[in-house]
Order: structure tokens, then sequence, then C-alpha cells
């Protein structure tokens, strides 16, 4: 390198680096640390709805009705009896895998695709059903319904 | 074996075969009574043929009944003479007409079967007597159907056992046998291509091929022992039994009092009796599947509705599919669509119902089953291109940090230069 | 600024004695000096794996019947999940090719001669440990390949005469691949096996550091006749920054390939349904396992698996010794090992590239 650089192109030339390695080095920073600060910011939906999941509010489920949730990939039943008590089970009808809903007038969970009925331990009463509806603990936290897989005895 | 034949005579060979017989019965007795019946039966050609091993698949011989219970005679002696003896009650080869009243003196006896099985019907031979089976063997008409024909005879099954002949998988097979044989039912003036028609239906393949024993079989439409055709008034509610929410529709429906009123049999006047196919929207249409077009006229107001529900079915079908199609390539594109996945069940259930709602003949509301597809379908689709969107997102966020990858890459490469130079 | 806080740091820490060996050190510079940056960039890659792999624990599950939905939370849920997911299977096995071809450019550069034996032995249990951190991982999400392709390799492992079947209860944490055999294999993964990992690194590392790069023989050959035509750099920070180059390089394809080819979720795994028709290990593996299924199930008396899986091993165990047996042999014997060489990363590819093909 010749000695008698002029010094102009010399602080150019220290300029464009600066702002390559300056800018380069903010940049490349800021783009790895923005995902992985959003990433500690735990989700909306807190649950993974794999073996527990939050089925309802207490306020949402009124005596002798039936309500939807989800569970896992498939859908669940949760039932409120008339004396306050829950019960829950998988709401896919072991028949052709339509999905039930709970009858007050009948105090039973149906099936409208084929008209099949199951008692409300998930027993398979009437129709054409050929196995029972698998059946959920469920337990009441605070002001939430949470329903989680039946414990191996 | 001719030593066996009943027109024995030389007393000494009746003595050997005796003794033989005797050693033989010993051998399969094992502590059972001797019946002399099978030991002899069980070597006679052809129809005459009964043996042991068939007879112990006879529900009534696990049950300690034996052949003398129905035929008399006596059991304990080889001397054909003696076992084969009206004296000794031997009734032979029972004809054809008595053979409902002779299983009828145990079958409808309530008294006698509560001793064997307490829940077990005993109003058989009542509605027998009800069927055009019956009716005809009352006038004298030995072709009909008896109880021997459908439950088989010394080898009979309770119908729960899967091997029984009137055992629901087997019940259309055993009454094909005399009502697809045409030259049998030449005299009786009625189809026989109901099996044949039967065997393509979705019943059957739901029964006999998937083996779902909650669908209907000859006897669940027609009876067993009371059988007789439903009458062209009383088809839908047959149907109804099963296909409950289509039969209260129809039955508020203009179509219900307009069949009535000109004589014709319901439900089977679109879906065919025994031949039902899967229903498809073609049905609906002015194609050679069409069934409306049979009746009503090119241009009124039904034909009108017609082309409306259909219509309104293929854009939910079609938006199903486009929701489908636009998920799936989110699915390829890496994108996790799982929950629209689940709904899209939910949209499919709103087809289903749709097509269920059209047996009430009121465009209205088809359509309102129509379009809470619609929305759920739509939603679904959206959520396959908002995944794109999302997808799209993530490129332009890769091309920003690479973008300060080379910024950074440059920068160290001048750093180097100029720290070498 | 920067220059205050390196001062403030360097009066209580006296930083200059332990740099001071550093600013020492030199790279050689020859054609083949780019080999030299292979090390550093799987060591990246591994630095990586535990930034992401601890990302990961914030949200993952471990347990049967948590372990699919929390992944599958994770790359829907979690923001950013699927990036941080998907770069910690990328960079697995990057990290993994990556050590591959350091461990060869080692072989063909020779840089396992005497003095570096001992860094060779350790960057083959490193290799080998490298391997288990993919194995065991690779089993986390439980989806279905993972779950089939666990059984085959641990009913292999389990192949080894006498001593097999109680390695393959200490795999599995019981006879068969359950719950059990997750929560173990998560405890590997996490704990056991970066604890290893980490000290094995900080030794060959160390080695690195102490005994220099190493030049291969024929350019040392040429230095020796001609010592002005000796080409050096110096490690700070000359290599450093061309080693901080080849990681931004590797971040970029890592960002790169998981936005455009995120890792797949799978379905989760039942035990209870058949395995799929033609299940096959990773990458890393085919060549063992494809070399196992070419084996004839009889080999005159004996089991062929055995055969084979005793065969693999034995080869594994020599080839971590190959600097002992080549040690100062003639030019002869060198040449032969190097046309081991030759054949075993040829052996490696070709077995690869036909287990990743056959059905």
């Amino acid at each position: 390198m010749c000695a008698d650089q002029l010094p102009s192109s010399q602080a150019s030339r220290r300029r464009a680096i600066e702002i390559f390695l300056g800018g380069g080095i903010l940049a490349s920073f800021a783009s790895f640390l923005y995902p992985v600060l959003r990433y500690f910011v735990p989700p909306a939906v807190v649950d993974l709805g794999g073996d527990e999941v939050v089925a309802s509010k207490v306020a949402e489920v009124k005596p002798n009705t039936g309500k939807i949730f989800r569970f896992g990939n498939r859908p669940g039943l949760l039932i409120m009896n008339s004396d306050g008590t829950y019960r829950a089970m998988s709401a896919t009808c072991t028949h052709l895998g339509c999905t039930v809903q709970y009858r007050p007038d009948l105090r039973e969970v149906w099936c409208a695709c084929h008209n099949g009925t199951y008692d409300l331990n998930g027993r398979n009463v009437s129709g054409p059903p050929p196995r029972p509806l698998d059946v959920f603990d469920v337990h009441q936290r605070g002001d939430e319904i949470v329903v989680s897989r039946k414990r191996e005895a | 074996m001719a030593m066996l034949q009943i027109n024995l005579r030389p007393r000494a060979l009746r003595s050997a075969c005796l003794a033989g017989l005797l050693a033989l019965a010993a051998c399969l007795g094992y502590g059972q009574a001797v019946n002399s019946c099978l030991d002899c039966h069980s070597a006679q050609p052809g129809r005459l043929e009964v043996t042991p091993e068939k007879f112990s698949q006879d529900i009534h011989a696990q049950k300690g009944l034996t052949c003398t219970s129905c035929h008399g005679g006596d059991a304990s002696s080889y001397d054909p003479e003696q076992a084969m003896s009206r004296k000794a009650g031997w009734k032979g080869k029972v004809d054809r007409k008595q053979i409902p009243q002779l299983c009828g003196s145990c079958h409808a006896n309530p008294a006698f079967m509560r001793t064997y099985n307490p829940s077990l019907r005993t109003d058989q031979l009542d509605q027998y007597h009800t069927s055009v089976h019956g009716k005809r063997l009352a006038t004298g008409d030995t072709k009909v159907a008896v109880c021997t024909d459908c439950h088989s005879v010394h080898d009979l099954r309770p119908p729960s056992d899967p091997r029984s002949t009137v055992n629901p998988v087997n019940v259309a097979k055993t009454c094909s046998r005399c009502h697809s044989d045409a030259s049998y039912m030449k005299q009786y003036g009625i189809p026989t291509d109901q099996f044949a028609n039967y065997s393509t239906s979705v019943h059957h393949d739901a029964l006999a091929v998937r083996g779902d024993l909650s669908a209907p079989t000859c006897t669940t439409c027609h009876g067993n022992h009371g059988a007789v055709p439903p009458g062209v008034d009383k088809v839908q509610n047959v149907c109804a039994n099963c296909h409950v929410f289509q039969a209260q529709m129809y039955q508020k429906s203009t179509h219900s009092k307009a069949f009535q009123d000109k004589g014709l049999p319901g439900c089977v006047v679109c879906h065919t009796n025994h031949g039902i196919h899967l229903p498809s929207d073609a049905m609906l249409g002015t194609g050679p599947q069409g069934v409306c077009m049979r009746c009503h006229a090119p241009g009124d107001h039904c034909d009108r509705a017609r082309a409306t529900i259909q219509g309104n079915l293929t854009q939910l079908d079609q938006s199903i599919k486009d929701a489908d199609q636009a998920l799936r390539l989110a699915e390829s594109a890496g994108m996790e669509v799982s929950e629209a996945r689940l709904s899209q069940d939910q949209a499919r259930d709103a087809l289903t119902k749709a097509r269920v709602t059209i047996h009430s003949f009121q465009a209205a509301l088809v359509n309102q089953d129509i379009q809470a597809g619609m929305k759920i379908a739509a939603a679904n689709q959206k959520a396959g291109k908002d995944a794109m969107v999302e997808r799209n997102h993530r490129r332009i966020g890769l091309g920003i940090c690479l973008i300060a990858i080379a910024f950074m890459l440059v920068g160290l490469w001048l750093y180097i230069k100029k720290l070498e130079s | 600024m920067i220059a205050a806080l390196i001062h403030w740091l360097d009066e209580r820490l006296q930083l200059d004695g332990l740099i001071a060996p550093l600013r020492h050190k030199t790279v050689p510079t020859h054609r083949l000096s780019y080999w030299y940056f292979f090390g550093g960039i799987t060591l990246f890659l591994f630095i990586i794996q535990v930034l992401t792999g601890i990302l990961l624990l914030l949200y993952y599950r471990p347990g049967a019947n948590e372990a699919f939905e929390s992944v599958q939370y994770i790359m829907t849920r979690v923001q950013f999940g699927w990036l941080i997911r998907s770069i910690h299977s990328w960079s697995a096995n990057l990290m993994i090719f990556t050590a591959f071809v350091h461990m060869f450019s080692v072989v063909f550069l020779k840089a396992y001669r005497k003095p570096r034996e001992l860094t060779w032995v350790t960057g083959m249990l490193l290799l080998f440990l490298v391997m288990g951190f993919g194995f065991s991982g690779y089993l986390l999400p439980w989806n279905t390949l993972a779950f089939f392709a666990t059984k085959v390799g641990t009913e292999i492992a389990g192949q080894v005469p006498f001593i097999g079947k109680p390695i393959m209860i200490f795999l599995r944490g019981g006879e068969e691949v359950t719950g059990a055999t997750l929560t173990r294999f998560f405890g590997f993964h996490v704990a056991v096996l970066p604890g290893i990992v980490t000290v094995l690194i900080a030794i060959h590392l160390f080695l690195v550091q102490r005994l220099g790069m190493s030049v291969p023989p024929k350019v040392e050959a040429a230095w020796e006749a001609n010592p002005a035509a000796r080409r050096e750099m110096k490690f700070f920070p000359n290599f450093m920054l061309r080693e901080l180059m080849a990681w931004y390089v590797a971040i970029g394809a890592l960002g790169a390939l998981a936005a455009l080819f995120p890792w797949e979720l799978g379905v989760k795994a039942d035990p209870f349904v058949s395995a799929p028709a033609g299940i096959k290990p990773e990458w890393y593996f085919l060549f063992m396992f494809q070399t196992l299924k070419i084996i004839p199930s009889k080999v005159w008396l004996f089991d062929g698996e055995v055969l084979g899986v005793l065969g693999c091993s034995l080869a594994g165990m020599l080839w971590m010794l190959l600097p002992f047996f080549e040690g100062d042999r003639s030019a002869r014997i060198k040449a032969w090992f190097t046309g081991l060489s030759i054949f075993a990363l040829v052996y490696v590819i070709g077995m690869s590239i036909y287990g990743y093909v056959a059905n």
C-alpha cells in the first residue's frame, strides 16, 4: 500500500467500513433478537389441549345444557347436570363420526345423523353406535371448568 | 355300507351290525344317551344323512333335545322296525303343512320356553299366520316358506350366530333362495330381482361388507315371521325408523299428501325399494339420474325450486372443495392449519344437513343450511389464504434478515481487507 | 467507549495474560486452508443448537401424551416458534454434516498425525456423541416416523451379543419403546449429552489451541524445502474475522432453510399402529442401516445382523484409533491409509445414497 495515499479516499474507505460493519452488526443482531424476544412472550392461548383443557368458564354453561369444546384434535361434550355437577365425554359418535349433542328434553346424548343415543355415562343405549363414548374427568378450578383424560387406575 | 340298509334280513349279520354299532355308539356317546337315529342316519345317502357333527351344531341338540323330540320314535333301539314304529310315535318326515304347528308346539308355548330362555319371544307362530307365507300355506300352497326353510333344520343355529341362515348378515341370501328363483316364483307374478338390486345397495354394503348390524336387510322392512311387503302408504313409516329427519320433513311437505292421493309409495318413488344407492346431487338435476322431472314440467315453479336447491348444494360443495384446496396449499408450504382443517368437518356436516333438508322440498329451508355451511367454508378458505400471506411475511422477514447479513459480510470483508493492507 | 470497557475488565480480570497466547497464534495459509473453517462452523452450529434448544425448552413438554401437542403448539401458536424449531432441526442436520466434513478433511489433510492423536480421538468421540444427540432429539416430537425409527434403532443396538439386550433396555427404559423412552431420551438430550460434549469440546479446543493448526504433508514438505514460501495469518483477528464471515453465512443459510423449508410435524405416534412400510433412519445413519440390510441373514454360522452390528462397531473403534495404526510408518503404508480413507468416504457417501433411493 502506497504511503502517500490521499487521506480523503482513506477516510471515505473507513467511513464505508464503519457503515457496513456497524450497520451490519446492528441490523443482523436486531434481526436475530427480534424473533427471540417475541418468542419469549407467552401466546394468548396458554394450554395445549392434549391432555387437559379448559373446556369452559363456569358462567357459560347452564344446568341441563351441553357445550361442545375442542380437546386435542377432536371435539368433546361438556354437560352440566341439573344438580350442578359436570360430565364430559368425547363428542365423536362411534358409529360414523358425526358430532353428538346433549338433549335436555331426553337428558341423553344424541347423534343427529342416524338417531343414535348414549346415556350420561357415555354408554351406547340405542341406535347404530357400536361402542360407548370415551368419558373424561371434569374438575372445577376457580371459575374454569377443566376437562382431562381419565387417569389410568 | 350295504350292511346298514333297512331291508336287512339275515339275523346273524344283524347281530354283528348291532354289536358294531354298540361299539360305535359307546365311542361317540361318552356319557350321552344312546341315539340310534343318528348312528344309522349318519351313514345314509343324500337327504337322509344327518351326522352327529352336523347335529351337534344345532341349538336344540345343545339344549338337550334330540331326534325323537320332533320326529318321535324310539332312539334306543337299533332295530329299524322298532326305532321307527308308529306305536313309538314315529312321525317320519314331517309334512310341510305341519311344520309351523310342530315348531310352535314348543316355541308358541310361553310357559315351556320360559324354562329355557325367558326372554325369547313366543309369538312367531301367530305372526306367521298373518304373513303371506302363512296365509298361502293355509290354502294348501306348500311352495311357500315354512320355519325350516329359513332357519335350516338339524343344524339350526341361533340368529346371533354369524353362521346362522337367519343372522342379519345372511338373511338376504336366505330369502333369495326362493325369491330370486324365477322359475320357482313364476306362478306368483312378483318380481325376482329384489336380491340382485339389494346387493348393489348401500344397505347391503353397510351390512354384509362393512358388518354394520344396524343396516337393514329384508326382514327389517318386511318383517320376519309376519313377512308382508309394507303397504304403499306405509313405506315411509318403515324408512322413518332410521331416517328420522328425512321422514319428518317429508311428512310436513307437499309431496306427502300428493303421493298419498295418487297411491304412490312415498320414499320408494325417488329412492327405489331394494336397489337403494347413495343419493347424489345429480338426482336433483335434469340428466338421466334426475328424479324430479319425471313428474314435474320444465319451467314450472317446482322446476325452478329444484334448480335453486341443486345450485345451492353445488355452490356449497364447491366452496368446501376450494377451502380444502387453499388449506392443502398452505400445508404444503409448511404452514400449520389444523384448526381450519377441523372446522371443515363442520362445513361438511352442514352440507349433509342441507341434503337431508331437501326432503322438505322448500328451497328456503335448504338455503338456510347452505348459508351456515358457506360461512364456515369461507372462513376456512380465508384461514388458508391468511396462512399463505403469513408465509409471504416470513419470506419478507427472511429477506430483510439476509440483507442485514449481507451488509455484515461486506463490512467484514472490507475490514479484513483494510487490516491486511 | 468500548475501549474504556475493555480497560475496566482488564484491570479486574488481567485479560492480557489470557489473550496473549491467542494474539500470538497463527494459522498457516495455503491452498487447502479453507478446510480449517469447518471445525469452527461445527462449533458455531452447536452453539446455535444450545441456544435454540434452550428456547424450545421453555415450551416443550416431555411425556407421551403432551410431547407432540407441545411441538404443535410451538409451531402454530408461539410467536416465531416455527422459526426456532425449524432452525433447531435444520441446524442439527447441518451440524452433523459439517462434523463429517470436518472429520474427513482432517483425515485427508492428515491432521491426525502425531502430536495430534488425542485431538483426533476426542473429535471422534464428539462425532459419536453428536450422532447420539441426533438420535435422541429425533424422538422428542413423538411422531410416527420418530417412534418407529427409534424402535428399529434400539432393536439394532439390542443385537450385540451378551450386552446388547441390557443396552437396549437401558436405552428404552424398558422392553418396548414407550413414554418412558421419551422421558429418558429427553434426559440424555438436554442434560447427559450436553454435559459430556461440553467437556469434550473444551478438551478438543484446548488441544487445538495448544498444538496449533496442522499443515498437510505435501505443503509441509514444500515449506521445508523453501522456508520463504511459508505463509501465515494471525488467528486473532484475521482468521477469526474470516471465521465470523463463515458463521454469518451459516446463520443466513439456516434462516433461509427454516423459512423456505419448514420442518414438518408429522402425525402423533400411536404404538398400536403397525409400522409404516419402508421405515428408514435419518440420513446420517443410512450408510450403517443400508450395510446391515445388504448383509445376508446368515453368514456361515453367524446371524447376519449381529455380524453387521459388531462389524460397524469394530470399524468405528478402529477408525478412532487410526492415528495409532498409521503412526510414522513408511510412505507405502501411509499411501495405503490414504487409500483406505478414500474407500471410507466413498463407502459412506455411496451407502447413504443407496439407502436413500432403496425402498
